[in-house]
Parts: structure tokens; sequence; C-alpha cells
């Protein structure tokens, strides 16, 4: 037995350095083969991850030859604790990037008049961050913790966890840099070129076979409903990610390549993918997040099984049609318009379906709100995501649309999605994660999490309802007649118009900011195990589950 | 049929879920490829001349499509503001669309022709000096960086791999028909004219030689063509192309 083990361990490890010693040939072929400084400066990175694996990959296997130090019954935390680091790092550079371009519309001089700080080019940079390197890693770290806790099985792979993050990981360097050195394919969401979009690709397929091997793995007969969202997530991020990215590179020692779609069935693509970017990525993936933390954190079951299933397949279901949503009154038939506009109306009641199972797991533990702040950014972040789906389908309405659409209203939108729903449940999911990963009594401060809450809270506030009134009032203007029967307003007047609001955003933004860095500052001491500052007013659960005085399991 | 086949066996989720998430987007989707009447049938469309198509690669590049827009909608005041209303047509050689989602800045579906070529040039270096309240980023880098144009064959190569119907005298004479673009008044720049018709011929060039265009040169002649393609006097909405 212990014979086919080390078998299998000496095989798991060549295969991974030939892994490596690919990625490096593939950045090296980058690197001497392009006459383009950015994609010398990709391959360079390449090279340097395969280069960075290997040596892992052999300190590792040296460190454990011989010993039987893993058994199946343990769980595979190390890609996890990586992940979530990451998410707190990429988070807080998003929203600084975020915060840059708040103030960049306010005052434009800070475009400094580079190429790399226009923005243009720092706006899909502070998307990217946001959605993808934040969100990702939260999705990563959680997913993994979800599916092992749900199974009783340890992660599938000696390396394709540490694949699927540290890949991960690159991906969002090589994009990211690329933003700002102009590589770009100019499809909101999808910007990354063709060899990043390849890239990722491969991480995401072994992400998949991880989170499905794990599944088969199980040692509970159920596959728990979490684990039902995160697989439509990884599924349809990846059906979504191949279709929208279908492209042809000018070159293949080039940067550059052109989309196979044009004109309006590009439109369609674009929106179907950018569209359940949200669905998908930022919906159904935090989704399973709620369906695990909040009832784990207020130690109570989900609400109603029955509607689980009923919320899990309407929205999987109805979602991937909202698309068209964000084409109304251009060029789009309008048939698929009608159609797009139907079914985000519909999307409404799945959605609220999965708050009030999210709400009403809280029935009996109604106090902890008061007691434990990191139950109510859980439960704020469902009544924002309540709230963020509830004007989602207004603002697809196509009379609503033709006044929201194009202007801030939009931003704001997006914002109260991402901000109140997406960070604030992440924020919840990493208060609880950190001290059951590293293993300690509580975080190094609950107090610190209650001033996180109230400021980033108060930021969303600014940001949104500045944007709810620049956002009208530009939408306004823009069709304001005057007695003669002309338009009232030339278009700079409407930006001019704006100019308080972007301030009052800017400040939202940094409010954020601000309760990021104490997140950060406090993950960090808990991390460092640094005596707990109020130990007293964190509850049980708060604990890792080996050191809680009646473990939960 | 109990829900617990699913719970019990991820093969069978991962089927239910993969059908369930694929019907939206073949019914949306797929339909805009064989229909005929989503492209509207009009006169004029052309793919865009080396230049142009040099210059929408910048406009790609430089992320204009976060503030503007190219999609006027068929609303009383957009079609005041900006024109006629964007048809399908308009960007069926678009690799990719950029109708964009914002207007920070005004939509752009017909700023061709609006603007003189200096105006354009004296704008991106620097918007406040031509709109004070101008809240755009200024360009001047585009005006003192050379365009690169030795791959722009390869590009019109892959553009019509993937639809762009460029023909091989075209692909051929590329190079020669990026400075014949800048060189108002010659012989070259008449040939091209025929070739594409309705470009623009550049009076203004930053780099002051046509042999050695900017990265500016290229993107006003893709901003100069925006919206200048189809003939509106011999365009019929109510016949053939009631949608």
């Amino acid at each position: 037995m212990s014979n086919t083990r080390a078998e299998w361990e000496a095989l798991s490890d060549t295969m991974a350095l030939v892994g490596a010693a690919l990625v490096a040939a593939l950045g090296l072929v980058f690197a001497f083969m392009s006459t383009e400084a950015p994609l010398v400066f990709h391959g360079a990175l390449f090279v340097l991850g395969g280069v960075l694996a290997a040596v892992g990959v052999l300190r590792y296997a040296k460190l454990t030859k011989g010993a039987d130090t893993i058994s199946d019954g343990d769980y595979f935390d190390g890609p996890i604790r990586v992940a979530t680091i990451a998410a707190v790092f990429w988070g807080i550079a998003g929203f600084v990037v975020g915060l840059v371009i708040a103030l960049q519309l306010a005052f434009p001089a800070l475009n400094l008049d580079l190429p790399w700080t226009t923005f243009g080019r720092l706006r899909p940079l502070h998307t990217s961050a946001v959605i993808f390197a934040f969100g990702g890693n939260v999705l990563l770290a959680t997913s993994f913790y979800v599916v092992q806790r749900t199974c009783h099985a340890r992660l599938a792979g000696r390396w394709s966890p540490w694949f699927v993050v540290w890949g991960f990981q690159l991906f969002i360097a090589v994009a990211g840099t690329g933003y700002l050195l102009g590589i770009t394919q100019g499809k909101e969401y999808a910007e990354p070129e063709w060899y990043a979009d390849l890239w990722l690709t491969v991480v995401w397929v072994v992400y998949l076979l991880v989170f499905l091997g794990t599944l088969w793995k199980r040692k509970e007969p159920h596959i728990y409903v979490a684990n039902w969202f995160y697989l439509a997530f990884i599924v349809t991020v990846a059906m979504l990610h191949l279709v929208n990215n279908a492209m042809l590179p000018v070159s293949l020692t080039g940067t550059k390549s052109y989309i196979v779609y044009s004109g309006v069935q590009d439109a369609m693509t674009q929106w179907w993918y950018g569209h359940n970017a949200v669905g998908f990525f930022l919906t159904a993936g935090f989704l399973g997040i709620m369906y695990y933390f909040v009832p784990k954190r207020v130690e109570r079951p989900v609400y109603s099984y029955r509607l689980s299933i009923v919320h899990f397949w309407t929205l999987i279901f109805i979602y991937i049609w909202a698309g068209p949503h964000h084409l109304h009154y251009t060029a789009l038939p309008d048939w698929a318009q009608t159609l797009g506009m139907t079914f985000s109306i519909m999307l409404w009641m799945p959605s609220w379906g999965g708050m009030i199972n999210g709400l009403m797991t809280l029935a009996g533990a109604w106090d902890k709100l008061r007691t434990d702040p990191v139950v109510r950014l859980l439960v704020v972040s469902v009544a924002f995501y309540g709230m963020s789906t509830f004007e989602g389908p207004l603002m697809s309405i196509k009379a609503v649309n033709s006044l929201s659409h194009y202007t801030d209203w939009t931003i704001g939108h997006v914002h109260s999605g991402a901000l109140g729903w997406v960070a604030m449940v992440s924020f919840g999911a990493i208060y609880c994660l950190v001290p059951w990963l590293w293993n300690r009594r509580g975080l190094y401060s609950i107090k610190l999490v209650e001033w996180h809450f109230w400021i980033s809270t108060i930021g969303i506030l600014l940001y949104i309802s500045a944007m709810w009134v620049s956002g009208i009032t530009q939408g306004l203007m823009w069709r304001a007649y005057d007695k003669l029967g002309f338009l009232q307003y030339s278009f700079i007047e409407t930006v001019e118009a704006m100019r308080p609001y972007y301030l009052i955003r800017a400040l939202g933004g940094l409010l954020f900011v601000l309760g990021s860095l104490i997140m950060a500052y406090n993950i960090w001491r808990t991390i460092r195990g640094d005596a707990i500052r109020d130990e007293a007013d964190q509850p049980e659960v708060a604990a890792a589950p080996a050191l809680r005085l009646q473990p939960a399991e | 049929m109990k829900h617990e086949v699913f719970e019990k066996n991820s093969i069978v989720l991962l089927i239910g879920i993969l059908i369930m998430v694929s019907i939206g987007g073949l019914v949306q989707i797929a339909p805009l490829f064989w229909v005929d009447s989503t492209i509207e049938k009009v006169k004029g469309m052309r793919p865009y001349t080396p230049l142009e198509q040099a210059g929408r690669d910048i406009y790609v590049r430089e992320g204009c499509y976060t503030c503007h827009s190219q999609m006027i909608r068929t609303l009383r005041d957009e079609v005041e503001r900006y024109g006629h209303y964007s048809l399908a047509a308009e960007s069926m050689y678009d690799h990719p669309f950029q109708w964009g989602s914002k207007r920070t800045g005004p939509d752009l579906a017909r700023v061709g022709g609006k603007y003189s070529d200096q105006w354009h040039a004296d704008h991106m270096i620097n918007p406040r000096s031509l709109v004070p309240e101008s809240i755009m980023p200024g360009y001047p880098f585009l005006a003192s960086t050379r365009l690169r144009t030795d791959d722009i064959q390869g590009k019109m190569r892959t553009l019509r791999m993937v639809g762009v119907p460029y023909t091989d005298e075209q692909i051929e004479k590329a190079q020669a028909d990026i400075a014949a673009q800048l060189s108002p008044e010659s012989r070259q720049a008449r040939e091209l004219l025929v070739r594409y018709p309705k470009a623009k011929i550049l009076a203004y060039s930053g780099g002051g030689d046509p042999k050695a265009p900017t990265e500016l040169d290229a993107l006003i002649a893709y901003l100069q063509v925006l919206g200048q393609m189809v003939d509106f006097a011999t365009f019929d909405a109510s016949g053939p192309n009631l949608r």
C-alpha cells in the first residue's frame, strides 16, 4: 500500500516538473521569438512561473520523501491559505485603482498624459482586479474549503490544487500588466488577449477536474447545495469564456488577435458573456458562499431545502437569457431585446427566493446580528443582493433602460451588487476562514471588524446614492427639450453637472478602501498569531474547529 | 423524478447544469447568424482602409470604449443629438464591436466629418485646450509615436479569415495605401479612393511626413470615417429592412 503510494507521488511529482518545464519553455518561446516588448515581458513572467513551480515541487518532494505525511483524512488547506491572502491583496489593489479612476473623472489631470495611466487602460485593470483577481481568489479559496468539508474528503490531486491557485495568480499578473501596456481585446470584462485566455482555459479545466474529483471522493451520499452553485459557476464560466473569446491571433509571436464575431453578433455574444459573468461568477459562485458560511456562522440549518432546489435550477436557467438587456434600442433585433427583458424581469423571483433562503436561515438567531459583526457582514450582503436584484430587473425594462443606459446609474447598480453583495459576503467569509485555516481561537480583533463594517457600509451608501443622482440627472438632461423644441443641454453641460457627484463617489470609494485596509491589518495580526484583543466578544464558532470547547462537527 | 438523482451523482448534476445553461444562449445567439434580416441591406459599407483599421486598433488599445459608445439608439433625443440611429450593418466589419456601454463622453458613431482633422489632433493632444470643461485624458503620446505599419498585411489577412472581404489587391497595396491616405491631391490617394470609396484623405499629418505616419494620424483617419459609409439617401427602413 505505502509502496504504491510512494510510486504515485513520485509519478505526480514528475508530471508536475514536466508541466513546469513546459510553462517555462513556452515562456522562452515568447521571450525570444516575439518582437513586441510586452510579449517578451510576459514570456519572462511565464519562465519565472515555471522555474518557481519547479523549485517548489523539488523542495516539497525532498521534504516529504519517505515520510507518510498525508492521510486521506487531512484536508488540503495550503492552496486555500494562498488564495485567501491573494484575495485580500488583489482586493485592496483593485479598490485602490478604482479610487484612482474615480478621482480621474473629477480631476482629469490625474491621467498624467501618459499611456499607462489613462482612464481607458486603468478602468479594465480595476474591473478585472476586483471581479477576477479579488472575487476569483475568494471563490477559489471558499470552494476548495467548502467542497472538502461538505464531502469529508481531501481535495483531489497532489499538485493540481496548487497549480490552480498559482496558475490563476500568473494569469492575473499577465492580464493586469497587459492592460497597462495596452494589450486588450476591447471586450468588456473579457479584455485579456489570446495567450492569457488560453492559459486561463488550462487553469480552469484543472479547477473543474479538482472540484469534480473531490466530489467523486466524497464520503457523504448527498452533494451539499453550496457545491451545486460552485459547480454551476465553474462549468458555465468555462463555457462563456470559450465562446466569447473565440479569436484568431494575427501572429503566434504577437499579442494582437481579432475576435471571430463582428458587429451585432459580437455584441450579443459579448453581453451573453458579460451579464453571465455577473450571473455565474459574481452570483452563483457567491451564493455557494452564502449557502455554506451563513448557516455555519449562525449555527442554524439552511431555511428551506425545497427553496434551495427551486432557487438553484431557476436561477441558472433564467440568468443565461438576460444578456440582451444591455442592448435595448440598439441595432440588436427587437425579438432578442424583448426576450432579454422578459427573462430579466423573471429573474427577480429566483433572486429573491435565494435572498429569503439566506436571510431566513437566521430564524431563531437574529440576536447574532447585534452581537457578531461577521454575521452582520454576511446578512447585509444578502440584503444588498436583494436590493440590487430588484434594481436590475427594474433597469432591464426598456422604458427605464432608455433613461438609465449609458449613464452612471448603471455604474451605481453594479457597485451596489459588487461592493454591497460580492465584497461584503467575501469579507464575511474571509473573517470566518482565517482563524479556521490558521488554527486560531478567533480574529485578532472583532472590534476592528465592527469598524470595517460601518466604514464600508457608509462608503457604499455614499457611492450608490451619488451614482443614482448623477445617472438620473444626466439621463434627464440628455433628453430635456426647451420651449422651442430643441435639445436643452449640450453634451458638455451634462458632463459639468456630474462633478459634485464624482467627488462624493470618490469619497465613498476612499472609505471602502480604508475599510479594506483595516481588514488587511486585522487578518495579518490574526495570521501572525498575536494575542487576541477581545476573545470574550467573539462567538465560539469564530475559533478553528479543533479549538472549540464543543467541536461543531 | 426525485431530486436525489442530482444530489447523489455529480455527473448527472453536471449534465443537468450544462443543459440548463445552454438553452438561453442557443436561442438568442445562434439565429443572429442565419436570420437574414439581422443585418440590413445597405449601400456603402466597405472594409476599413489600412490606416483606418490601424487607427481602430489604437482606439481598442486605449480603451476608448470605456467612455464612448458607438451606438445611437432609436430614441428621439439621440437621433437629434447624434444623427440617424445606428444600423447593424454599420458595424458588420467591426472585430470586435465597439458599441460601448457608457457615455462619460459623447457617442462617436457619427463623429466622422463633424470636426476638422486639425481639431481632432489638437483635441487628442490636449482636450481642455478646446473644451475647457472636458474630463477626457490627454493623448499627446499618440502624436509622437510612430505608427507600426509592418504588421498591417498580417492583420488584414487575419481579418479576411474572420469574414472581412479584403481583396488580394487591397492587402498587397496596404503599405502604400497608408502613405496614400496621408498624401492629399496625389495619384495614390485617387487610387485609394477607388479601392475604398469615401475614405478621408487627411489634410493633417502630425509627423508631417506621409512615409512616417504617427498613431494619431491613424486614429484620426478612423474617427473621420465613423458613420460616413452608409448612404442614408438610399436606405429604406420600412422596405426589405423591416425588422
